[in-house]
């Protein structure tokens, strides 16, 4: 079995859930404008997982195969709504402006897909440990994005102004687009080509490739 | 030949294993400028006549230069007009110190306008060119493929498309957002699937809106405010229509290009003389062309038809649409991309339509956008895969049915 120190860091660069297996961009897209926000999203997604992977470890034995998944869903779903709750009771600003993104993790493809391929085939311990390394692979991507979107859109990070906006004296046009869902997908876009330009394992083989130019000699 | 003889002594130098020799393209650059390359294609399938790439790329940017000249000369002649409406000294920013050296600010000289649109549209050119030139070289060196001409084509598009106060850092940044992006990310000219020009401008278009839309940018006069004729259009209908110097903006005005806007695009006869190149040399797809023109006609008329008490740009009729805005420009140079459009020749006629029917919906249903030829394009680039598909199944059925197959 993998050391547990592995299984914690191995999701942060060489397989990211986001970079490189591509699940759960679409709230990496949603409540990346601003880091306070995204910071609660993250500790929000990371112990969800978390406890969905060491509660499914649990009871991993005692699940009929055929309806495996709904008994996932129903834990799952106990989480994110005890989650919402808190955030709800504790946070509640932060919790407006997140919405319908923490019932969303629900469906985080990042939370069922640990589930089905970890949790189900190890015991508790290590589960939960998957859980948090996965969190916090996802964590990486999304501090990454906030930070770049705030900064460059609203010219600050956490809520502290760092590039003075014309708007209130300062130098910096915020860029509009930033502030935009889409900015996410470029700045997501550019991650992963950083990450796969410096690991070249985990670049994909192509589906096809193209043949190499013809030059007039060899077309004779 | 001395220069040959030096290109020559130096070429072993940036051939594999010499010294220089991740520096190979732009070795190719320097020496496919000044000598034509002895590699043509030869062989069958490519032969039509002499053209090239180089070719199809050098005309495409001499039939930009009729609305490169004629936007220089009209951003003068706004800019001066508005100066002396509103009794001004000058531009009001730093090209005010270039344009006092050459020539005052008088709207009727020729001379005055043309120097006053080359203080602005140079400049703008020259970072254009330096930036996007910058990233096409060091992806050719760090790629290994060659620096084509296409860039040539996309830079002088590119700035035909801002407005003329746009900042040269935001002129920066859009195209290398346009090249990148739009095109280098896909593996360079000819495997982009948008227009790397528009990707640029889109981009701008959505990062910077206070400078790519609104009142105040289309006329270089710092502190001038004037709505242009499609958000007139779009707020109190046709007959609102006023130039920005407060005469009543004629068609002909319109089709002639006095009034203001993007750099290039004011001018319908400027494009329509570069599309008269383009189309001569059979280099831009006539099909596209039409099919953006009749569906933008049949568009507006539906809307004339249907009609509409409560948004008056439903009354435009076709022929202000074609006149007013960038919809000439992005039909003639942007919407024929040969790499972006559809290829087959009906995709082209569908592609085509799906523009011009995509441009007069978004500017006359869509509030916010008071243009739309930018997005249309866009839109269609991201359809026209998708059409060729279709257009090949359907002709491989239509075979197969009748027993070629």
């Amino acid at each position: 079995m993998a050391s547990p120190k592995k299984v914690l860091l191995t999701p942060l660069v060489e397989n990211n859930p986001i970079a490189l297996q591509i699940l759960g961009v679409c709230s990496a897209l949603a409540v990346t404008t601003q880091l306070s926000v995204t910071l609660v999203m993250c500790v929000a997604l990371t112990s969800v997982t978390a406890f969905s992977n060491f509660f499914i470890s649990i009871i991993r034995h005692h699940m009929p195969s055929s309806i495996r998944i709904i008994v996932q869903m129903t834990i799952i779903a106990s989480l994110v709504i005890t989650v919402d709750q808190l955030l709800q009771a504790f946070a509640y600003e932060v919790s407006k402006s997140l919405s319908v993104f923490v019932g969303l993790i629900i469906t985080n493809c990042i939370v069922m897909g640990r589930a089905e391929a970890f949790a189900m085939k190890n015991p508790p311990g290590i589960s939960f440990i998957d859980g948090i390394g996965n969190g916090l692979g996802y964590s990486l991507v999304l501090i990454t994005v906030a930070t770049i979107r705030e900064l460059f859109g609203s010219g600050s990070i956490l809520g502290f102004q760092i590039l003075p906006l014309i708007e209130n004296g300062g130098w910096y046009q915020g860029n509009g687009l930033m502030l935009l869902s889409p900015s996410a997908f470029f700045i997501i876009g550019f991650f992963i080509w950083l990450l796969r330009s410096r690991r070249t394992e985990q670049v994909e083989s192509n589906e096809y490739k193209l043949a190499p130019h013809t030059t007039a000699e060899e077309a004779f | 030949m001395g220069l040959r003889r030096v290109l020559d002594d130096i070429e072993p130098h940036f051939k594999k294993g010499g010294k220089y020799e991740s520096f190979y393209a732009l070795y190719e650059a320097v020496d496919t400028i000044f000598y034509s390359p002895s590699k043509v294609t030869v062989a069958e399938p490519h032969v039509r006549d002499g053209i090239d790439l180089k070719r199809v790329m050098i005309t495409v940017w001499l039939a930009a230069f009729f609305p490169m000249f004629y936007g220089m000369y009209n951003l003068g002649f706004q800019a001066n007009s508005a100066i002396a409406a509103m009794g001004l000294e000058g531009s009001g920013d730093w090209h005010q110190a270039i344009i006092a050296l050459f020539a005052g600010h008088d709207p009727a000289s020729l001379w005055d306008n043309m120097v006053y649109g080359a203080a602005f549209y140079v400049p703008i050119y020259a970072v254009v060119f330096i930036v996007g030139g910058f990233w096409e070289v060091l992806f050719a060196i760090r790629r290994g493929h060659e620096i084509n001409e296409g860039f040539f084509v996309t830079s002088i598009l590119f700035t035909l498309i801002v407005p003329p106060d746009i900042p040269l850092w935001q002129a920066a940044l859009g195209i290398s957002f346009g090249i990148v992006v739009g095109k280098e990310v896909f593996g360079g000219t000819g495997k982009n699937f948008l227009n790397p020009a528009l990707t640029g401008r889109a981009f701008l278009y959505f990062a910077y809106a206070p400078n790519m839309s609104g009142d105040t940018v289309w006329t270089a006069v710092d502190g001038f405010s004037g709505a242009t004729a499609l958000s007139q259009i779009a707020s109190d209908g046709l007959p609102a229509l006023a130039a920005s110097n407060g005469l009543e903006l004629t068609w002909m005005n319109a089709f002639l290009g006095q009034m203001q806007g993007s750099i290039g695009e004011t001018s319908t006869v400027a494009i329509l003389l570069g599309a008269a190149l383009l189309l001569i040399t059979r280099i831009a797809a006539w099909r596209i062309m039409l099919g953006v023109f009749l569906g933008m006609c049949a568009m507006s008329t539906l809307f004339n038809l249907i009609g509409s008490d409560t948004n008056p740009a439903f009354a435009t009729p076709w022929y202000w649409h074609f006149v007013l805005g960038g919809f000439a420009f992005g039909m003639v140079y942007m919407a024929t991309d040969p790499v972006s459009a559809s290829m087959t020749n009906t995709g082209k006629w569908i592609f085509g339509a799906l523009i011009g029917v995509m441009t007069v919906l978004i500017r006359v249903v869509n509030p916010a956008y008071p243009e739309g030829i930018m997005l249309a394009i866009l839109f269609a680039n991201l359809f026209a895969p998708l059409i060729d598909y279709f257009v090949v199944k359907a002709n491989v059925a239509r075979r197969r049915a009748r027993g070629v197959l």
